[in-house]
């Protein structure tokens, strides 16, 4: 009998005891090492890859990603999901390009991030008071807002005739991209308010244990529905940038963003189980996964390899936040 | 095959009853497990005879369900051998604890409700004719012998649903024996049934004895215990402090093993009560839709109130309507004499109520973030400037609330899930004192806390009301009830059936009253 005990089959050989504490410091630190190891092997192997030029690319390109995903984060740590944000994209960039065509470009920057954050505004809405799932939620929304930008565009393109509205998706302040610029400004200010505010305190709390946080006087609802609110003046904001950047705007701007910019928050290490996570994280996060695919076009390889791995990357992220939390008794 | 299977799994050959109940069904030695920090189980040593009903008493936190659960195969022991029929087994998993004929009764039981009781007992264990077609006429006949063997009378096709709590459990019987369980372990079957349903279980489980099945009763109703056992084991801080006949055993003899010290050792002395009885606490006929029935209640500035009660009877629930509102239909509160409108936590932190919850991981704290994160996380805004927090005062209130609990100053900056049940605790109470409250609700102050932490915890109750905060504590001790308060209010299914001085707290006196008009197995008069 104890033989057949002994060899009977339960087997977990991952998150018993001692292998918990480097599972967590694989998680904790898992994604510097990955960068840097990355960043030099990118650095060897091709001779354009350490240049300016290709740097700043990567950053300008990934510039509305970032301001995406580092909204995100807020949503994430406390404990939801925003599938909808390719589609605020596309929809306020079209709010964007008619008010730039119809107005001037300040004004159609405001109404892009107002139309941003009026969307999230539904979402946070929906998810809380409406009890509905983040993800189902969201997932409404997401169709919603595409099918409001078809309706709104007749399925065409917007037009932006109006060459000031450029600079911000093109041009240069003191050397440097616009686009970047704001970018840094507004994933730096994201990452100061979840790291050191009262209200990023509030976010870790309710996140990681909404019972508790409600106990302890935290107003709840109002935290998760402000997150999808900054989720959605990010994605506004990515908006006004893409339009400018390509002077024209469309339905079909961003699809699928959303993946890239979970795929981001997940692979910094961010806890998709909500309560855990940074904004530094999203960032190496998002800038791991660029730089990979720009190894590929500067390497010369396969470009049909290049979404398998990241598929496996971003599996061995999310395994290896699993592994790193206590089993569920 | 035509043979009879005969219960036991085991190769052990039927002999006559005497020599059944004389043999070693299962054997610990030297068996310890360790919980973040609490040493749950200490070097047990133990024999279970085969047929015999084998009672565990303990006080809670002795280490009772865990050593059930390392029985049934749910918990791995760190150290030490378990034998059952002679051989070594090391279960990983309830799996291969029923493959060596080993499962429990939970308290919680596991059954589908949509399902019929046929289909529960034989769920996962089907007999199977050809191509994989359910047998359901030699299911039948196999559902009858189960159902005499426990005494069932329910029709094979009634939905679980439909059934009396005490009927599930006889399927969940039911369903260990269709598995061929030859032992089957019972964690505190009777904390939820009635005192009828009580006389039953506790026929069934002779019965089954009867029958040549080996039964491990784990209970903290010492009646039971003397009524049921064959043997009983008393377990002390997780260390094993005897093992007897219940025929050499009495109610006080059991509970002297328990506790092994005197009260007044692990109770720090009262304080006087308040002299001005200026009520800090008042609760006027509330009632909620979980079942809080027109409570009133006052407490005064300095006062110890103890809340006993059944599970069930509502303690947990008062004390979430008093601090939040949660579930009140009608009713009011008044903080310091002035009413309050209290409708969320928020509302009632503002009017000076701290709630300490029950369960410090569901309702208590951020497990992966720091201790001194946890401790502030009810009064951020006293911690920051324009928002933004503040971490020098961070630390510096936490280190101080934290120092003043007796936690190392060192480990604040860790996270909170790596201390111990004691230590968790002690952080849950700082951020509770950091609201300074006039009135702080305790669910079940020192539930899962170990011996020392427990002491401490008692005197920081003791000093908070000293300093003049009015402190009602929940607790299913009934020694917390008796040595700690300056009164005791007694609920029964939501109402406050008893208020008892001081010097009156009686454990009869308590157990009465929260058992009802017809105490278990007690004399009424």
């Amino acid at each position: 009998m104890s033989a057949a005990v002994k060899s009977s089959r339960s087997r977990r050989p991952w998150p018993q005891g001692a292998r918990r504490v480097p599972v967590g410091v694989l998680r904790e630190y898992g994604i510097v090492a990955s960068f840097i190891v990355l960043f030099v092997t990118l650095s060897v192997a091709s001779d354009n890859f350490l240049t300016r030029s290709n740097l700043e690319n990567i950053l300008s390109q990934q510039s509305p990603t970032l301001i995406v995903a580092a909204a995100g984060t807020l949503v994430i740590v406390a404990g939801g999901f925003d599938l909808s944000v390719g589609a605020i994209v596309a929809l306020a960039g079209i709010v964007t390009a008619k008010v730039v065509g119809a107005a001037d470009p300040w004004l159609g920057v405001a109404a892009g991030l107002a139309t941003g954050a009026a969307l999230g505004l539904g979402n946070g809405i929906i998810t809380t008071a409406g009890r509905v799932s983040p993800l189902i939620g969201t997932l409404s929304t997401t169709f919603l807002i595409r099918g409001g930008a078809v309706l709104v565009t007749a399925g065409g393109l917007v037009t932006i005739v109006d060459p000031s509205f450029a600079t911000l998706g093109q041009g240069e302040i003191f050397g440097v991209q616009v686009s970047i610029v704001v970018m840094a400004a507004t994933v730096g200010l994201l990452a100061f308010l979840l790291a050191a505010t009262t209200y990023g305190r509030g976010i870790y709390a309710v996140g990681g244990n909404r019972e508790a946080a409600r106990l302890a006087g935290i107003r709840v609802e109002i935290i998760r529905a402000s997150t999808f609110v900054l989720s959605g003046l990010a994605a506004g904001l990515a908006g006004a940038i893409l339009a400018s950047r390509v002077a024209t705007a469309q339905a079909e701007t961003a699809v699928g963003l959303e993946f890239t910019v979970l795929a981001g928050i997940v692979v910094g290490g961010t806890s998709i189980q909500g309560g855990a996570g940074a904004v530094w994280r999203t960032v190496l996060g998002v800038l791991f996964i660029a730089m990979i695919n720009n190894g590929f076009t500067l390497l010369g390889l396969d470009p049909i390899y290049q979404q398998i791995v990241q598929g496996a990357i971003i599996l061995a992220a999310v395994a290896v936040d699993a592994w790193s939390r206590p089993a569920a008794a | 095959m035509i043979t009879a299977v005969p219960l036991s799994s085991s190769a052990a050959d039927e002999g006559s009853p005497q020599a059944e109940v004389n043999s070693t069904h299962v054997e610990l030695t030297s068996v310890s497990k360790r919980f973040a920090g609490v040493q749950a189980l200490r070097e047990i040593d133990l024999r279970i005879e085969r047929g015999a009903v084998h009672a565990i008493v303990g006080e809670n936190g002795a280490g009772k369900s865990t050593l059930g659960r390392v029985l049934v195969g749910a918990v791995r022991p760190d150290a030490g051998q378990i034998r059952v029929a002679g051989q070594a087994v090391s279960f990983r998993s309830p799996h291969d604890a029923l493959v060596a004929g080993i499962t429990g009764i939970a308290q919680e039981l596991a059954l589908l409700p949509a399902r019929s009781v046929l289909d529960n007992v034989f769920l996962g264990v089907e007999s199977r004719r050809r191509f994989g077609r359910v047998d359901k006429a030699g299911m039948s006949r196999r559902f009858a012998d189960l159902a005499d063997q426990v005494g069932l009378q329910i029709p094979s096709r009634a939905l679980v649903r439909d059934l009396s709590l005490a009927d599930r459990q006889k399927v969940e019987i039911m369903r260990a024996l269709a598995r061929k369980a030859d032992l089957v372990v019972f964690d505190e079957p009777t904390a939820a049934l009635s005192v009828d349903e009580t006389a039953l279980l506790l026929d069934t489980v002779r019965r089954l004895a009867a029958t040549g099945t080996t039964v491990v009763f784990i209970s903290h109703f010492l009646k039971e215990v003397l009524a049921v056992g064959d043997r009983v084991t008393i377990l002390k801080d997780g260390a094993h402090v005897r093992t007897v006949r219940t025929s050499e055993e009495s109610e006080a003899s059991l509970v002297e093993g328990m506790l092994g010290r005197s009260l007044e050792r692990m109770f720090p002395a009262r304080p006087p009560r308040p002299r001005e009885q200026r009520a800090a606490l008042e609760v006027d006929r509330i009632s909620t839709r979980t079942g809080i029935d027109g409570v009133s209640l006052r407490i005064a500035s300095g006062e110890i109130v103890g809340l006993a009660g059944l599970v069930g009877s509502g303690r947990s629930e008062l004390l979430h309507a008093i601090h939040s509102g949660a579930g009140v239909t009608s009713g009011a509160v008044a903080v310091d004499g002035s009413p309050r409108r209290i409708r969320s936590p928020r509302d009632g932190k503002r009017s000076g109520i701290a709630l300490l919850p029950e369960s410090r991981k569901d309702q208590g704290l951020l497990m992966e973030r720091s201790a001194s994160e946890n401790v502030v996380l009810g009064q951020l805004a006293g911690i920051a400037r324009w928002g933004v927090v503040r971490k020098r005062s961070e630390r510096a209130v936490a280190r101080g609330l934290v120092e003043r609990l007796g936690l190392a100053g060192g480990r604040i900056s860790s996270p909170v899930g790596t201390l111990s049940g004691g230590n968790q605790q002690k952080v849950l109470l700082a951020r509770c004192l950091l609201d300074r409250p006039a009135v702080l609700l305790a669910d079940e102050p020192t539930r899962g806390v170990d011996v020392g932490a427990k002491h401490s915890i008692y005197e920081l109750l003791i000093s908070l009301a000293a300093e003049g905060a009015a402190v009602l504590f929940a607790s299913s001790e009934i020694e917390e009830i008796l040595e700690l308060p300056h009164r005791a209010l007694v609920l029964r299914e939501g109402r406050i059936e008893a208020e008892l001085e001081e010097g009156a707290i009686s454990e009869d006196a308590v157990m009465r009253v929260a058992l009802g008009a017809s105490p278990r197995g007690g004399d009424v008069g």
